[in-house]
């Protein structure tokens, strides 16, 4: 068995997800290693090396992978897969853009948003916005697999540095070019891995509004995380967005202002450990899944529920 | 310029799923259908492109048994020109769709193939990608904006992305593949008439072992199970009882 871990990484920090990818792959794989591609992300490799169970980090490191596009980076790793029988990343939208262009030029089917790994073959994920979960075995002798970091703990252990291995090979991407980005920079917790989170639907109205979740947030140290139907409107920018293909998270407490809870909502958040539901409306169907729920006039709780937390 | 839209027949998003009870897999007898919301997103976005005079034609591919048809028809009643139904009793997995589809561009030709990004059934999210690698063609996916440059003839389309942080923008040449997110468009509904005059439109079906392709089994699903249900809890009557069961009942503040 040897497993390739493809790390991902903004070139100067490591993404959490890589810690979760890792004790995935340590489940079927005792020595992993793990690839960095990106440009003058040096301290990436390093964060790397410094994992517990990670055999080798490989390091490609040039200005042609400075926006780590899909094109090129699956070229790079589909030139260097033949060794490996397992190729894992973080199913976040960057592992979602790279891995299946990779899997289609190794002539190999991709499993997505693994949640359980039952053998070396076998894998479980879900389906229909997780209201059905698939068993699934792989056929090939190599395999693709996306993992939902939710569903595996992170590897907080470390170890001396391994080694970093340079991979000189150099893929040039000429038919796409990177414009920009627009990247919104918090200084609160990340929504992927807050312990909190405070989410806001419809019902908070407006974005002037929409400010009351923030508002509890601070109050929790927590994450922010919206609806669909907020984000739609406006009220806050996608990156956002919480549910079957926004963000899926798993926090300790997940509380739910204003949100209805209709089913594509609950994929992205049914897996938390304790859900609250604000809602004016007692039928909701977020409440048959609630922990707790408050029915009332969230513009009058939250205020209340803010200034009973500040009084602690 | 040809656009070449790949859609998929799917259990309608707001039928609730149900597991059959031998486990083979999801029950789909007497449920509604519907054509896979993120590709109609896909149809919308082509036709719009039609209106504005950058394609002059726009196509319609699926794979999928007879029943596709229809969904092929809500396509051309939305506005598509032309449609394909590869046939097929199986079910591929996405690699398979993309190496069928692969077949169907060569075939066809188009500057632009666009599709959702995922269909709401398998939730894969892999085969606009896989058939990007398979095309050599640039991908852009998870689309939440395309603008095309002025000018004759259209070499590049700039395309807005929704990640993980926020939203990314590339220039990407043509041909190139092009998945669609959410927040693209809001598709348009077929009046009467369109839905008429989509019974006239050419609607082609092409069994799949016409196409000359090894299909291999590169998956096989063992078992299809319901998740654990979450049981509902209480409803508190308070602020302060809510506070009080989060601190020492939960013990999650």
């Amino acid at each position: 068995m040897s497993t390739l871990i493809i790390v991902q990484h903004d070139n100067q920090t490591m993404q959490p997800s890589t810690r979760h990818v890792l004790k995935a792959a340590l489940a079927i794989d005792d020595h992993p290693i793990l690839l960095v591609v990106g440009h003058d992300c040096k301290s990436v490799a390093s964060e790397a090396a410094v994992l517990k169970g990670v055999q080798a980090v490989w390091l490609a490191d040039n200005v042609c992978y400075q926006h780590q596009l899909a094109e090129n980076v699956s070229q790079l790793v589909a030139s260097i897969a033949s060794t490996f029988t397992t190729i894992m990343t973080a199913s976040s939208t960057q592992g979602k853009d790279l891995l299946p262009r990779i899997a289609a030029q190794l002539d190999i089917a991709q499993i997505s948003d693994v949640i359980e790994i039952l053998d070396n073959e076998t894998f479980l994920r879900p389906i229909y916005a997780g209201n059905a979960l698939e068993t699934v075995r792989v056929l090939d002798n190599q395999k693709a697999l996306s993992i939902r970091t939710t569903a595996f703990d992170a590897v907080t252990e470390t170890q001396p540095s391994c080694s970093i291995e340079i991979l000189e090979q150099k893929f040039i991407t000429s038919r796409t070019q990177f414009v920009e980005h627009q990247l919104n920079h918090s200084v609160r917790p990340d929504l992927n891995s807050a312990k909190i989170v405070v989410s806001g639907g419809r019902g908070l109205q407006s974005a002037e509004k929409f400010k009351l979740i923030e508002d509890l947030a601070d109050a929790l140290g927590a994450a922010i995380g919206a609806s669909r139907a907020a984000v739609d409107a406006g009220f806050v920018s996608n990156d956002y967005q919480v549910g079957q293909t926004g963000k899926i998270v798993a926090p300790n407490l997940y509380i739910a202002v204003g949100i209805s809870g209709a089913v594509q909502h609950l994929a992205g958040m049914k897996d938390s450990k304790v859900i609250v539901a604000i809602n004016k409306d007692e039928d909701a169907p977020i409440f048959q899944i609630a922990n707790y729920g408050l029915v009332g006039d969230l513009f009058q709780l939250v205020p209340e529920l803010i200034e009973q937390l500040k009084q602690r | 310029m040809k656009i070449l839209v790949a859609v998929k027949r799917v259990i309608d998003p707001y039928v609730k799923v149900r597991v059959k009870a031998d486990k083979s897999g999801v029950e789909t007898q007497n449920v509604k259908m519907s054509l896979n919301p993120f590709d109609e997103i896909a149809v919308e976005e082509a036709l719009r492109l039609r209106e504005k005079n950058i394609a002059s034609e726009v196509v319609v591919v699926t794979v999928g048994q007879a029943t596709s048809q229809e969904t092929l028809r809500h396509a051309l009643a939305m506005g598509a020109d032309r449609a394909i139904l590869v046939q097929s009793e199986a079910s591929f997995c996405s690699l398979n769709i993309a190496k069928i589809l692969h077949k169907v561009v060569l075939d066809e030709q188009p500057q632009l193939v666009l599709m959702g990004k995922q269909s709401i059934d398998g939730d894969n999210n892999q085969t606009p990608q896989m058939l990007a690698a398979l095309l050599d063609w640039p991908q852009a996916t998870f689309a939440s904006k395309l603008t095309f440059e002025d000018g004759a003839p259209i070499k590049s389309i700039r395309v807005t992305r929704e990640i993980d942080g926020g939203l990314e923008t590339l220039d990407v040449q043509l041909p190139a593949v092009v998945s669609t997110d959410l927040r693209l468009n809001e598709p348009r509904y077929s009046s009467l008439p369109n839905i008429m005059k989509a019974k006239q439109k050419p609607l082609h079906i092409l069994p799949v072992d016409t196409l000359g392709l090894t299909l291999k089994a590169h998956t096989e699903v063992l078992s299809v199970s319901s998740p654990k249900v979450r049981s509902s809890g209480i409803k508190v009557d308070s602020v302060e009882a809510l506070i009080d069961k989060l601190q020492h009942e939960a013990k999650v503040l």
